[in-house]
Formats: C-alpha cells, structure tokens, sequence
C-alpha cells in the first residue's frame, strides 16, 4: 500500500462499509442497439458507422428487438420485475465521444427492477439487492494521444473511433451492500463473478472484462462502525478485472477510513483505479446533481412486452446458478470445499467444458483450480484470460491417461501451450515430451544404470527389490523423465531376476 | 398559358400526353428561378444540373411507357431542413454551412423513386425556428405578392418558390405552423399530415413529437398527389404509422364536386374574434357561409384549453430542440470556430465558440428556454405540465370531433407583415402560430387553402381546416370543395391575382 494509509484490517475495524456496484455488459446482438450496424470487436475506426449510430442530422433511432429481449431474460435471471410499460430517455451531456451529446437510455422507467442475486462467499450467502437493470446505448471510444499515461491529462491530440457508439449495453445496479464487514470487497468481487456466470448462461453477452464488454464501477462509503447513516460515496472507474474489484475496493476502505480518521471529509467524486500502481486517484467530480435533464425520447414507443411473451421467456431461462452449482458439485462428487475452491477459483465454466471434452472432474479440478490458478495469479490475470482452453486441457489430460505423458512432462507440456508453441500434440512433439514407451530404448538406459551401480543391482538381484528406487530415478533421469517409471521398474525386475 | 402557371396536375397529364418534356419544364422553372429569385430569395441552393439530369431520366421512362409515377417528371423545391445526399443542407443556419449529407431523407428518397426532379433547397427559419423566414442566417425570404413582406415561416422559401411559380410543388416541415401560415400569407396550400403520417428519417429534427413533412403547392388536388408519393410507413421512422395510406387525390377529385351534404363543420370559438385582423375574420367567415351553400351543416364548439396552446408549445418545442441541437458541436461536420486567444482550447471550449458563432440569437434563445425547462427542480412544473396541457388539448379537440367531421380557424391572425416589423419582439412572432399550433400538439392534420385577400390591404388570408388523426381525407374532400367554390367566385386561382414580379416568365 502506498502512500501512509491506514491498513485495510485497521480500517475495517473501525469502519462499515456500503457498497454498490454498477455494471455496464455489451449485449452479443448482431446489430447495433438503436440500428443495423455490425457490432464485431476490433475492426478499423469508425467502419461500423451509419447516420443513426453518428447522430448525423436527421437521423432516427429503431429499438432492437433482440436487445429488448435479452433485457428481460437478464431481468428475470436477477428475479427482477418486469415493467408492463417502460419508455427510453435522453440522458443529455456533451461530450465528443457521443454523437447526439446525448445518450438513449432509460431514467425512471428502467425495463427491469426489484431483484436479487446470491453470492457465496466462504462458503456464505450474501443476497445482493438489485435495484434496476436498465437498456442504454454505448458511447464512442476516445484515445488520447501524446501524453504519457494514454489518458486525457496530458494528451497533444484525441481521437474518436465511433465504432462502438450505439452498441447495446444493459446497465445493472445494486442496492448498497450493507452489513458484509470486512467481507464486503470479496462479497463485491463475488458479485461481480457470479453474474459475469449468469450472463454466460443467458448467452446474452461474451461478459470479456479485458475486452470491455462487462465493465464494473465500484461505489464505497465509510460509516463510523455502529453509526446507521451512510457516509458520502466515491465511484471508481477502470476497474477491468474480478481481481480489481476486489483490490480497488479494498484500496477505498484504506483511503476513506485514512481522510475519515483525520477529519477529512470525502469528496463525492469519480476515482480512476489503477492496476499497476494499486491506487485510485481522483477523475472528476461527480455530483448528484449532475443535470442531465431526463425527458422521455421523443422519437421511439414506448415498449410494453405482454406478459405472455415474459412468462414464455421466463419458462425458457437455463437452471438457476444456485442450483446448476449444486448439481455439478454433485455430478462432479466435489466435497463442499472442493466446490469452494473451484468457485473461488472462478473455474466451474471451465471444468463443465474441460469434463465435456472427456476429463474426469477430479482431474479437471486438479489442473485448473490447483496448477492453472497458481499461474495465473503468478502472472497477474484472470483464470479465463490464461492463453490455455479447456479442450486443450482435456487433450493434456487424455495423453496423461493413456501413458503419453507423465504428470512431469504433462507440466511441461502445460507450460509450452500457455507460452504460445501450439497445440498439445504440437508441443509433445516439438520438445520430444513424450513418454518413451519402446523397451528396447528402455532396457539399453536400464543396463546403463545397472552398470553404473552394480552394488544395488546386487541387492535386486538378491530380492531386495524396494532398492530398484535408486535405479530407477537413474533411468529417469538418463530419459530425462521421458519414461513411465512403473514400466522401468517392471523392466530393472525382470532383467535382475 | 406558361408552363410556369398550371398545377402539377394539369403538367402530369400534360408529362403523359407528350404535350411537354420534363426537361422543358424543368429548364422553365429554371429560368424563372434565375428571373425572380434575385428579389424572391427563395432559393439556398439551386441544382440544375442534378435537376435536369433527373428530368432526362424521367423523360426517357416516359418514351419507354414505364413512368416512374403519376407525377414523374413534375419539378419540385425541398424546404432546406431535410437531408439530400450531395446537395447542401443547412437548415438555414451558419453551423451547418457546407454540409453535404451523406444519405437522403425518406421523402427525398420517395421523390426521386416517382421520378421528380429536384430543382433545389429552399430558404427557411435557422433551424425551422421561426415565423417569417427572417431568422435564416442566410438572409430572409420576400413574400412575391409584396417584397417588403414577410413570406411566413419557418418555410417561407418553400411557399415563395410555390407563389413566385418558380415550382409548381415544394415540400415544407410543419412543427407549429410552419408550412400552414407560410401558405396563408403568400395564397398557397399547405398540408400537415397526421403526426406519423410522413417520415421524419432525415429531417432534422427541431421537435420530434411534434414535426411533420407535408406538401406545399398551388392547389388542393396536387396537395393529394404529392402526398400520396411521400407519405406512408418508415420502417427507418420509430414514430412513422403503419397503416395503408388513404386515398387522397380520390377524395380532393371528390371534394371539387362541391357538394358538402352531411358533413358536419366546427368552428373553434377561441380561434378568431379578438386578435385576428378584421379582413382576415371577414374572408373566414364568408367561407364558411360557402361551406354552408355547398350543403355543410356548422357547429359553433369551444376547445377551452387552447388558451394554454401557445405557452405549452413554447415551453415542450425549445426543451426538445435544446436536446436535439446538442449534436451541432464541431467535432464530426459542420462549423467548426476556434475561440480567439486560447492557445491549447479543449473539446469543449471548440463547442462553445463553435455554438456562440453558429447559432443566431431565436436559436439560442429557444435553447436556453428548452434546457432551464427540462433542467432538474423544473421539470414537472414546465415540460411536465406542458406535457399534461397537451392531453387536455387532445381531449378538446376529441370532444369536438365528436360534434364535427372537421373543425375550420383562419389560418393565421394576420395577414403578412413587413419585414423587420416583429424581429424586436418575439412573443408578438409566437402569437402568428396561435391556430396552427393546437394541431401540432394533438397531432392531427391540417390543411391552410387561400381564402381570399383581405380587404385592407390586399393581401392573401389562409383558411385552416383540421382534421381527426387518420383524418387527413376529409381535409381534402372538404378543402377540394371550399377551394372549388372560391376558384368559381375568383373566376381562377387566387394567384392570378398577385401582382407579377420584375422579369418573371410566368
């Protein structure tokens, strides 16, 4: 922690936390929220553009249907209500990143209210209240150029790519999360990843943190501990990963508490949240009174979804998260904590599909929440963002089984896909992993070692045959642990029989 | 007689007899815009060679026998507020100076799918803020029948280019008025369909809830066949109707019979008397007394919220308009102004030279009013109530609908004033929209066909008809037959008798 701010366990001490998070996710439409426009990430600048999207003169929105569906399977996953009948806003600012200078989105009429979603955290609930999940349009996307951070501050020049202007965007808000103590950054990163699973299992949205297309700001506030008023809240932005939920949230609480304890009041403001350094630093000052002047748009109906169209999609929502958990964790013969660690580790979407492409659970657990998990906190990303997919695991894992690989070389292989050689099978044979299975090659390296150590060859030979050990790691070693050791220890017992 | 004075009607037949070329006609109009505009000012930009090109094209379908549609061939001016791809689109304004659209609107498109050709973009209140044309960046337009006189706005060009004869169709944008009134001062008719009934894609947008495209033409009849090309569903126009479009021309050909037998004519008691200029009350009220010779039965009604019209159109049209012109900030097209002695200016320094520059003084003014409206704390007690006073404006106008087939207002309260007279005082500009606005708010169609000259002055007095939503038939049949009888009485169109303009070819 830099700067001399009061530690997070000091501060938490003395200190109740409120925490909301909002979370914006980019919808997996065809088309742009409002018209035709293709949606694919990373094209060249301003390609997916059209009047409508530019907010040239003259041009009108059209509502996308799928966007409005995919608003209320999401509402209904959160056990929201629906709303019988519900208008888009104009949410006017300026700013060159919006081509209206002013945002389509929804203000007191949002599609989806009133839910709820469990996180477990140590093995405990928390529910989390959901205010409102609401349809909005996604603005362009600035790039600041010349300055020596990439942000505005600094910058000789700024470009706009509007390719991203008008993309569908679902904005889900929480309720503040009281009473988590101590555990309210775990509970917020918790949330966070849990819904991040239900939207997977909606497939409403490819939910990619580093990509952009679910973004988290993560609101705090410090109350005195007993005190039952909220204290005032920041919102901090840029923060792209579960990791830095958890982290940003718990670099606030330190802060906060650190102005609180010298009397310091906070400023409701915007906090940046950087990865690299650990902290927040101030953006701008955010105010409720930020006027946006809220009127209905003028230039679309109202949407109303009838109620047997919400009941039909209702009845059509994939198992609840709660209880897919529970059926895999039963299907996988996980203990409870087994099934802690995995979702802890983030990892249930990856073992389904790692036990999909033939692994067993146990292995699939063993790699991913045990060898994969280290690594990526070694390297400092999420589970899913390791350049390794689960059928790749799958296929490590079958060559394991079929006496290919050892448990060794089966790390090494690991290694060589996640550093970019190539598939499995490619880099088994690029690096000549493979477990020598010809008995010819074996019994040569196993004379070579009887020869080198005849005295324990003698013991074998007079039936002491717990010394083989020693001969056996020589063969490994000559083989370069290319070679299973049961198979040599069969061969050295044979031959000194 | 010239080419230059017969409806679109009477040139569509004479398109189809082969009696004339489209690009006869066209290269007419062309001439007579070259002859007049000087001290018309109709025009902002004219295109003759994309027009004729158009005419060329539309005379070689009719040589095939394949006419694009009744009216192909047919010249025609575009109020300067819609988009045309690569003609200039300025909405009057200096901030869009030297725009060229990438797209056409939806009535564009339509236009040049029937085949007519477009001879240019006509003159118009900056941003379709205005009453008289005056607040055009661009200079103002100058009513034919009297140069010193303003020609009505927000579409003033539009109805000028139509009484000069320098096209014999236009197409004009009505939010409060601005393609009826026009129509009313210069002795032009002037439709504004049902709210939804023509597209808005492309037309830049004021007040979305309550703009509407709608025909600008010498009768009523050419009214019904140009409405028929451009109206109709957008898929592309959220707000547009879908429902088959009526039969228009049919029930204006029905109308011109003259007989009104059983129909059933309101007069709005508010919308006259006090405030209205005595000729303009005498030439309404002797149409009426025709309607009652063609068989009409009148009904006195009373809408008693339209006293509130004007104050909740100022109050909902400025606070949609201020949303609607935050785009106009020098980052993507248009104006782009640097603010003077700052080195190193943000974006939003840009803007706000930009827009301080840009904008003429009704523009800004109906800015601020919008955003201190819809600005937080005033919301409900100014675009909310606005909002409510509009529902008891449906209501009345429900109520009256149910004692009348259509109710009938004098267009306007006066006829045209001189330009420069009302620029100091806009309130006294807003009351010019007092009967036409009421329709806006409801949106329900209207109609302002000549009803005569005002014996003070001489000057054309504009008779508004008004319709139920879905209604715009009977404005037709009823207009049809109103403009019949006065025709007879006049012994010809009342444009006969404007006072012919200095090297007109008309």
């Amino acid at each position: 922690m830099s700067e001399n701010l009061i530690a997070y366990d000091d501060a938490i001490a003395a200190f109740d936390p409120a925490m909301g998070l909002e979370v914006h996710v980019e919808l997996n439409t065809n088309t742009k929220m409002f018209c035709g426009c293709a949606v694919e990430f990373g094209a060249e600048p301003n390609t997916q553009t059209c009047p409508t999207c530019l907010g040239l003169p003259g041009s009108l929105p059209v509502i996308n249907g799928k966007a409005v569906e995919s608003a209320i399977r999401i509402g209904l996953a959160l056990n929201c209500e629906i709303a019988e009948w519900c208008r888009m806003a104009r949410k006017n600012y300026f700013y060159p990143d919006m081509p209206k200078n002013f945002q389509t989105s929804q203000y007191d009429e949002p599609i989806a209210y009133d839910g709820y979603l469990d996180v477990e955290v140590d093995g405990e609930t928390f529910r989390v209240e959901i205010e409102r999940a609401h349809m909005e349009e996604d603005t362009g996307k600035s790039l600041h150029v010349g300055g020596s951070t990439g942000r505005i501050q600094g910058a000789d020049y700024s470009l706009v790519d509007y390719n991203r202007a008008g993309i569908p965007l679902i904005e889900i808000v929480t309720r503040p999360i009281l009473g988590a103590g101590e555990k309210a950054p775990a509970v917020a990163k918790a949330y966070v990843a849990t819904l991040r699973d239900l939207l997977l299992g909606l497939d409403v949205s490819d939910v990619r943190m580093e990509q952009g297309s679910m973004r988290c700001d993560v609101n705090l506030s410090l109350a005195p501990k007993g005190s039952d008023k909220l204290g005032t809240r920041t919102e901090t932005k840029n923060v792209n990963s579960l990791r830095s939920v958890e982290r940003a949230a718990r670099y606030e609480v330190s802060r906060q508490a650190t102005l609180l304890t010298e009397g310091t009041s906070i400023l409701q403001e915007t906090r940046h949240w950087h990865e690299d350094t650990g902290v927040t630093t101030s953006g701008r000052e955010k105010s409720d009174a930020d006027d946006y002047r809220y009127f209905p748009e003028p230039d679309l109906v109202p949407v109303a979804p009838s109620r047997e169209w919400v009941a039909e999609l209702k009845a059509a929502l994939p198992e609840p998260l709660r209880e897919k958990r529970a059926r895999l964790q039963a299907d996988w013969g996980f203990t409870d904590l087994e099934m802690r660690d995995v979702v802890a580790s983030d990892a249930v979407t990856l073992i389904e599909q790692t036990v999909a492409a033939g692994t067993t659970p146990q292995a699939a657990r063993k790699w991913w929440v045990a060898e994969l998990t280290r690594r990526a906190n070694e390297d400092g990303v999420e589970l899913t963002e390791l350049p390794i997919t689960p059928a790749q695991v799958a296929a490590i894992q079958a060559l394991v089984d079929s006496g290919s690989l050892n448990d060794k070389l089966a790390r090494q292989v690991f290694e060589g896909v996640l550093a970019g050689e190539g598939e499995p099978d490619a880099v088994v044979a690029a690096r000549g992993l493979a477990v020598v299975s010809d008995d010819g090659a074996l019994g040569e390296a196993i004379d070579r070692a009887i020869e080198a150590n005849p005295d324990v060859a003698e013991k074998i030979r007079d039936g002491k045959h717990a010394a083989a050990g020693a001969l056996i790691g020589a063969v490994m070693k000559d083989m370069k642990g290319q070679a299973d050791a049961g198979r040599v220890r069969e061969l050295i017992l044979e031959k000194l029989a | 007689m010239s080419w230059l004075k017969k409806s679109a009607a009477e040139l569509a037949d004479a398109l189809a007899a082969g009696e004339v070329t489209s690009v006869e006609l066209t290269q007419a109009h062309l001439d007579q815009i070259a002859a007049v505009d000087g001290a018309v000012h109709a025009f902002l930009h004219v295109d003759a060679e994309g027009a004729l090109a158009a005419a060329a094209a539309s005379d070689a379908r009719r040589a095939a026998g394949t006419p694009a549609s009744a009216l192909d061939g047919v010249p025609i001016a575009v109020k300067d507020v819609l988009a045309t791809e690569g003609l200039p689109t300025t909405c009057g304004s200096k901030i869009l100076e030297g725009w060229i659209p990438p797209y056409d609107s939806t009535v564009v498109a339509r236009l040049k799918a029937a085949g007519l050709p477009i001879l240019g973009k006509t003159n118009m209140d900056e941003f379709a803020m205005g009453s008289s044309t005056e607040h055009s960046a661009y200079g103002p337009t100058h009513n034919p029948w009297d140069l010193d006189r303003i020609p009505g706005g927000s579409g003033g060009g539009s109805a000028a280019a139509v009484a000069a004869f320098e096209a014999p169709l236009a197409i004009g944008t009505d939010t409060g008025g601005s393609i009826r009134q026009p129509g009313a001062v210069t002795g032009t008719v002037g439709l504004k369909p049902t709210y939804g009934g023509i597209s808005r894609y492309g037309l830049v947008a004021m007040a979305n809830s309550l703009d509407q495209v709608g025909p600008v033409t010498r009768t009523v009849l050419d009214s019904a066949l140009l409405h028929e090309v451009i109206g109709g569903y957008d898929p592309l126009d959220s707000t547009s109707i879908d429902e088959p479009l009526g039969a228009f021309a049919d029930a204006a050909r029905t109308g011109a019979a003259g007989d009104l037998n059983g129909v059933r004519v309101g007069v709005i008691s508010e919308l006259g008397g006090e405030g209205y200029q005595a000729g303009v009350q005498q030439r309404f009220d002797e149409a009426v007394a025709l309607l009652v010779k063609a068989g009409a039965e009148i009904v006195e009604v009373s809408c008693p919220s339209f006293v509130h019209a004007l104050a909740a159109y100022y109050l909902i049209m400025p606070s949609e308009a201020s949303s609607n012109l935050a785009r106009f900030d020098a980052m993507r097209y248009g104006l782009r102004v640097l603010p003077e002695g700052n080195p190193d200016p943000s974006a939003e320094d840009v803007m706000r030279a930009t827009r301080d520059a840009g904008f003429g003084d009704e523009v800004k003014r109906r800015i601020i009013l919008g955003t201190y409206a819809l600005s937080s704390g005033y919301y409900d007690a100014y675009y909310g109530q606005a909002q409510k006073v509009r529902t008891l404006i449906s209501q009345d106008f429900e109520a009256a609908f149910a004692q009348a087939d259509v109710l009938v207002s004098p267009t306007a309260p006066t006829t045209a004033f001189k330009i420069g007279e009302k620029l100091d005082d806009p309130l006294a500009m807003y009351l010019n929209d007092v009967a036409t606005i009421p329709a806006n708010l409801a949106g329900i169609p209207g109609l302002s066909l000549p009803a005569g000259l005002a014996p003070e002055d001489g000057l054309p007095v504009g008779f508004q008809i008004l319709a139920p939503a879905l209604g715009d038939d009977r404005l037709y049949r009823v207009g049809a037959a109103l403009e019949a009888l006065l025709e007879q009485e006049w012994g010809g169109g009342l444009l006969d008798q404007a006072p012919a303009l200095d090297g007109s070819k008309a």
